[in-house]
């Protein structure tokens, strides 16, 4: 606040302007300068934690244990382990925003057929928008105390149906595991970014092709589904960026091993057994960025599109 | 046609109870669970011995002391980042569209930047900067601010600037500039009071990122309240579960409230943004 205050006399007043154009440029140029000054708090904050890091994870990606330049991280990525836990990634986040999509598309869909203002929606919208955003550790613990080893789930189907959820092995802590309780955070994020698209679908559209004499099947395939398509895709990217990106849920559940990337990068992180380990950790960082660009950046251009009719 | 749209709209509303049935069951269970968890006894009998103790806030801070402190660091990292995001931001925002409007697309790409960016990427870059903060600030949790304000940017700058695309914040600063007031007053007095539901609003946001953030905090060993939870669940389970259960209601209630809160703030601005 104070630097912007410090600018006042930085305005451009008419009646200083010089007749000499020569020192006009050169104030002009001395005033552009001054009026910079504001966002300098800004911007050197940037620097500070959002540059440098950044420059650290792909310079160190690049950098050996000595600090030469070299390629074995990258290649260190084509390591089987590694590979696995970028699949696994994948994998995860991939089926969860699918499962994601299509669940939160019903749910986000039978919230627009009730009432703008109702009770329902407010609930389930508020509902959703803490276990989207909040959950993480939070969320681990809850299907801990479900369908955890002494969960009530788990202890109901086997006292009361005989039922043991387990006879396959505990699959909880490992990938089936991580699939369900990403869902439970996935399906409210698909309601809360898949909820303004489908508020953008007008009744007189519907109108329109019922009077032309379509079905409820024609409307669905020719007109609302074209126009969803771009946003429904791209709602089921970000869920893909933000399963890819997660960590606290996956980190509170899983204790051993390393299934997925970003434990991969916790062990990395945290153990310092392994000589140059840390570089390996910046190359799965940049590996992940990579990724998550890409997602990104398809989703800004499919965004794009979406806003043409449904804005 | 009367007849068809009535069917249509029995068809949605039964569609509409499934879905929110079924789903509700899925999402409403392991609420449930965590519930029955806390309370029952392995011998199957019913106990309220952990609420009891979770709502006894002095003993609470004896028996858990690192809860109490998660709790705690995590409370004050709210208001600092907070603090510290709007410092950072409205004024800079506000200047760019003012003075340096060729700087706006530069400030936007930075702004969201962080949403390429995985906050366990983050944190890998962040670590030797967190060498010096150390070094120059010490190793309390309080520091983890920087780390959140980066964090929060793209959704605080989405906010700020809708916020500000609704007034016309040129137009406003030079009546009140040629009023004689000072850069202070301009931004204190004229912008703040007409982008107040949108700072609201990015605050809200800050809020519910800092008391939820878990990854920095966790491997930059610094503790707030979801890492603090996490050691809990290592040695008390019941009690951990408690309180992950107690801040998942607390927030849907604050959420919930604020679902009204938000409704009536639009009304109030919607004549503004005719004058504008």
């Amino acid at each position: 606040m104070t630097t912007v205050a410090h600018q006042s006399d930085a305005a451009p007043v008419d009646q200083h302007r010089d007749p000499a154009p020569a020192s006009a440029k050169w104030r002009a140029g001395w005033r552009r300068g001054r009026q910079l000054t504001g966002v300098v708090p800004f911007f050197a904050f940037i620097v500070v934690f959002l540059v440098i890091p950044t420059l650290v994870v792909a310079v160190g990606a690049f950098a050996g244990s000595d600090g030469r330049p070299t390629l074995d991280n990258l290649s260190a990525l084509g390591d089987g382990y590694i590979v696995d836990a970028f699949v696994r990634s994948i994998v995860l986040s991939a089926l969860t925003a699918v499962i994601g999509a299509i669940l939160g598309t019903l749910l986000a869909y039978a919230l627009v057929t009730a009432k703008p203002d109702g009770i329902l929606r407010r609930l389930v919208t508020s509902a959703c928008g803490v276990l989207a955003q909040f959950g993480g550790v939070m969320l681990a613990f809850a299907f801990i105390a479900t369908i955890g080893l002494s969960g009530f789930v788990t202890l109901f189907l086997q006292n009361d149906l005989g039922v043991n959820l387990y006879s396959g092995g505990v699959w909880l802590f490992d990938l089936p595991g991580l699939v369900l309780v990403y869902t439970y955070f996935q399906i409210p994020l698909m309601v809360i970014v898949f909820l303004p698209a489908l508020d953008g679908i007008r009744p007189q559209w519907r109108e329109a092709t019922s009077s032309l004499g379509g079905s409820t099947w024609q409307y669905w395939r020719r007109v609302a589904m074209p126009l969803l398509a771009p946003a429904f895709l791209g709602s089921t990217l970000l869920l893909f960026a933000n399963a890819f990106s997660a960590y606290a849920t996956a980190a509170a559940l899983v204790s051993q091993g390393s299934p997925i990337v970003p434990l991969q990068i916790r062990s990395a992180l945290t153990s310092e057994v392994v000589l140059g380990h840390q570089n390996l950790g910046k190359a799965m960082a940049l590996g992940m960025v990579v990724v998550v660009a890409i997602v990104m950046w398809l989703y800004a251009y499919l965004q794009k599109r979406t806003s043409r009719w449904l804005g | 046609m009367a007849g068809v749209t009535a069917r249509r709209a029995r068809r949605q509303r039964t569609f509409r109870w499934i879905v929110v049935i079924v789903l509700g069951v899925f999402f409403l269970v392991p609420l449930f669970a965590m519930l029955m968890f806390t309370i029952r006894e392995p011998d199957g009998h019913y106990t309220f011995e952990t609420w009891r103790q979770f709502f006894d806030w002095p003993q609470l801070a004896s028996t858990y002391p690192d809860l109490w402190t998660g709790m705690r660091s995590s409370g004050e990292l709210v208001v600092l980042t907070v603090a510290l995001m709007l410092v950072l931001l409205v004024p800079t925002v506000v200047w760019v569209r003012l003075r340096l409007p060729w700087l706006r697309r530069i400030v936007e790409f930075i702004c969201l930047l962080p949403l390429t960016i995985p906050a366990i990427v983050l944190v890998v870059g962040l670590a030797p900067v967190y060498a010096w903060v150390t070094y120059f600030l010490g190793g309390s949790p309080m520091t983890l601010t920087f780390a959140y304000t980066v964090l929060v940017l793209p959704y605080a700058y989405r906010a700020i600037d809708a916020g500000l695309s609704g007034i016309d914040v040129k137009t406003l600063s030079e009546a009140a500039r040629s009023l004689g007031s000072s850069w202070g007053t301009v931004m204190w007095r004229v912008v703040l009071p007409n982008i107040r539901s949108a700072v609201l609003s990015a605050s809200f946001l800050t809020v519910a990122l800092v008391l939820g953030e878990f990854t920095i905090a966790s491997l930059l060993n610094r503790t707030n309240l979801q890492v603090a939870v996490e050691l809990l669940g290592k040695s008390s389970a019941t009690m951990s579960v408690a309180v992950s259960l107690a801040a998942l209601v607390l927030a849907f209630i604050l959420l919930f409230a604020l679902s009204f809160a938000g409704r009536r703030r639009g009304h109030n601005r919607r004549p503004i943004r005719e004058t504008s």
